[in-house]
């Protein structure tokens, strides 16, 4: 167990020296003088090359790399081009508002994915199962900012159920605030979930001790959903860590779509802008985040699974 | 194969391949004319998608944006199946230090959803079609380098390989004659696979404002830009959203089709 767990950090911080570096290089390799980008195309030359010197713009860029591998392992992002206000304040006001997201839609995906693969499952062939499966055929080929749109013009614009825009400030507002953009995500997640869950039943109730289960006399929606959800639900948790690192990576663009001050709408105006030290900071909590869910993924493998501890999986 | 619906939707990704080829030819108007009467109108006989808030047709410019979102999707799937085929199958072939790098780099990037990783190179690298290709290409490379690794390594086996190496060929001329023709099959399945993905991609990235810059259309900017005059009318947001899930769609449907015909332990 040891032995596996010091694999996977290794792995871990593999992964995000290697993610740094592809930062790095691809900020610098880039045409554009990011002096110029903070100080706007007037400044003069002096104020050019102090912004340079301040921000260690000239030296050697060995020097500039391990700089900057030194700043974001200790999390010290600096401050924006553009306000002037130290990133990680930036930071700690998007984190909730994505944070909140993530949790919502996963709930979402999970209330309605895991019922509707089961019932795909148990109904395969009949009109159910079609439904189903069209449905989350569509969820999975929909991109979630056209989703996002369309919930945004039914129940915002026409309805007037929910806010078109922001974040909300007092904790039901909030909550309001949350409901479409959690919907959103959570319909892309339900997709996935409903698949992967039909998928995985269906192999289980082939199985010999459901046959066994059955010709015991146990009524058949206890079979399904004690004896075959449960050995169903494996792959589905399983596939979670895939799960949250997918609506990661949605959730960016519905924070567009939903105006939210969260983290993906916080890069995408540092790229707008081309304020490097506000994009790096995404971009490097973003990589952080993903290789804290596979680490932890890894780690909850070994304790439900002992074939994988001992290295024998 | 011959499902009705597969074959619709073969049809589809016919008339978006011949809408990316023909592009400017068959515009029914210009995609940058602004009209400031003809602001923000829905869908009509002379503006089928409507217009938007600069009175410019949607239609033409959703017709002219198949050009970019094809490109990327063929583009992309094509640049990082050659280099995944050629890396992976250096690595499945040689062995050694090699394999262990480019085998481990590969597997630590899978730990990225390709979208995020297209969306943390192109910001990197910053807004422009250019970069979103590579960004792009780069984010599907580790998929490609995994398959074509494990497909080498079980071509290596073969019995021909060991003729091969017997009558004292180069292995480079092994790589070039033996290895690289088996595993063409399995690496084209796995691009068509990536195409409906790669066009999502590219959707998601110009709408987050990475991809082709406006005034020039693409999908997801004409829905990005209709987005911000969501109260003024909804059409553009909502034509182009659902061109753009058919063409998703479509490729997604024929793409698994190709999988089924050609390897059957998918079948359902």
């Amino acid at each position: 167990m040891r032995h596996y767990v010091a694999n996977r950090a290794i792995d871990a911080a593999l992964t995000v020296w290697l993610v740094l570096t592809l930062v790095f290089f691809a900020m610098r390799v880039l045409p554009g003088d990011p002096a110029i980008a903070a100080l706007g195309d007037q400044a003069t030359s002096d104020q050019l090359d102090a912004f340079r010197a301040l921000m260690g713009l000239n030296d050697p860029l060995g020097v500039q790399y391990l700089r900057f591998l030194w700043e974001m392992l200790r999390l010290d992002f600096g401050q924006s081009f553009r306000t002037t206000e130290p990133i990680g304040g930036l930071l700690a006001a998007a984190l909730p508002f994505t944070l909140e997201l993530a949790t919502a839609a996963l709930l979402v995906g999970a209330v309605i994915g895991v019922p509707a693969g089961v019932v795909a499952a148990t109904q395969r062939g009949k009109a159910a199962d079609y439904v189903a499966r069209v449905l989350s055929l569509i969820g999975l080929c929909m991109p979630e900012f056209y989703l996002g749109a369309l919930l945004l013009i039914v129940f915002a614009l026409r309805l007037d159920l929910f806010p078109i825009m922001g974040g909300g400030g007092a904790p039901l507002d909030r909550l309001h605030h949350l409901v479409l953009p959690a919907l959103t995500l959570g319909l892309v997640m339900a997709a996935f979930t409903a698949r992967l869950t039909r998928s995985s039943l269906l192999e289980v109730l082939k199985r010999d001790f459901i046959r066994t289960a059955r010709a015991t006399g146990i009524a058949e929606r206890s079979v399904i959903w004690h004896s075959a959800l449960r050995n169903a639900l494996i792959p589905v948790v399983t596939g979670f860590g895939l799960y949250i690192l997918t609506m990661l990576s949605g959730s960016i663009s519905i924070e567009l779509v939903f105006a939210r001050p969260g983290l993906g709408t916080m890069l995408v105006s540092g790229i707008l802008a081309r304020d490097y030290p506000v994009v790096q900071a995404g971009l490097v909590v973003f990589a952080f985040f993903v290789v804290a869910v596979n680490l932890a993924m890894d780690l909850l493998y070994a304790a439900i699974d002992p074939r994988i501890r001992s290295g024998n999986a | 194969m011959r499902h009705p619906a597969t074959i619709a939707c073969m049809a589809i990704c016919a008339i978006f391949i011949a809408i990316a080829a023909l592009g400017p030819l068959i515009l029914p108007q210009d995609p940058l004319a602004q009209s400031f009467i003809s602001r923000l109108k829905p869908p009509s006989a002379a503006h089928w998608f409507g217009t938007d808030r600069y009175g410019r047709d949607v239609f033409a410019r959703v017709l002219l944006g198949t050009r970019w979102s094809l490109l990327l999707g063929l583009a992309a799937p094509l640049i990082a199946g050659v280099f995944g085929t050629l890396i992976g199958a250096a690595a499945g072939f040689y062995g050694g230090w090699f394999d262990r790098i480019a085998g481990r780099l590969a597997d630590l990037l899978m730990a990225f959803p390709s979208l995020l990783l297209g969306i943390l190179l192109a910001a990197a690298l910053g807004p422009g079609f250019g970069n979103l290709i590579a960004a792009v290409s780069f984010a599907f490379l580790p998929r490609f380098i995994r398959v074509a690794r494990a497909a080498t390594l079980s071509v290596r086996e073969q019995l021909y390989i060991e003729a091969a190496f017997a009558v004292g060929e180069r292995p480079i001329r092994i790589v070039l004659r033996h290895v690289l023709p088996n595993i063409a099959g399995p690496m084209i399945v796995v691009a068509t696979l990536w195409i409906a993905t790669a066009i999502r991609i590219e959707a998601t990235l110009s709408f987050i404002g990475l991809g082709v810059q406006p005034p020039q259309p693409s999908w997801g900017n004409i829905i990005r830009d209709g987005l911000t005059n969501i109260l003024g009318s909804p059409w553009p947001v909502l034509t182009t959203g659902l061109t753009l899930t058919l063409c998703v769609l479509a490729f997604n449907i024929v793409g698994d089709a190709i999988r089924d015909a050609i390897d059957p332990d998918y079948r359902e």
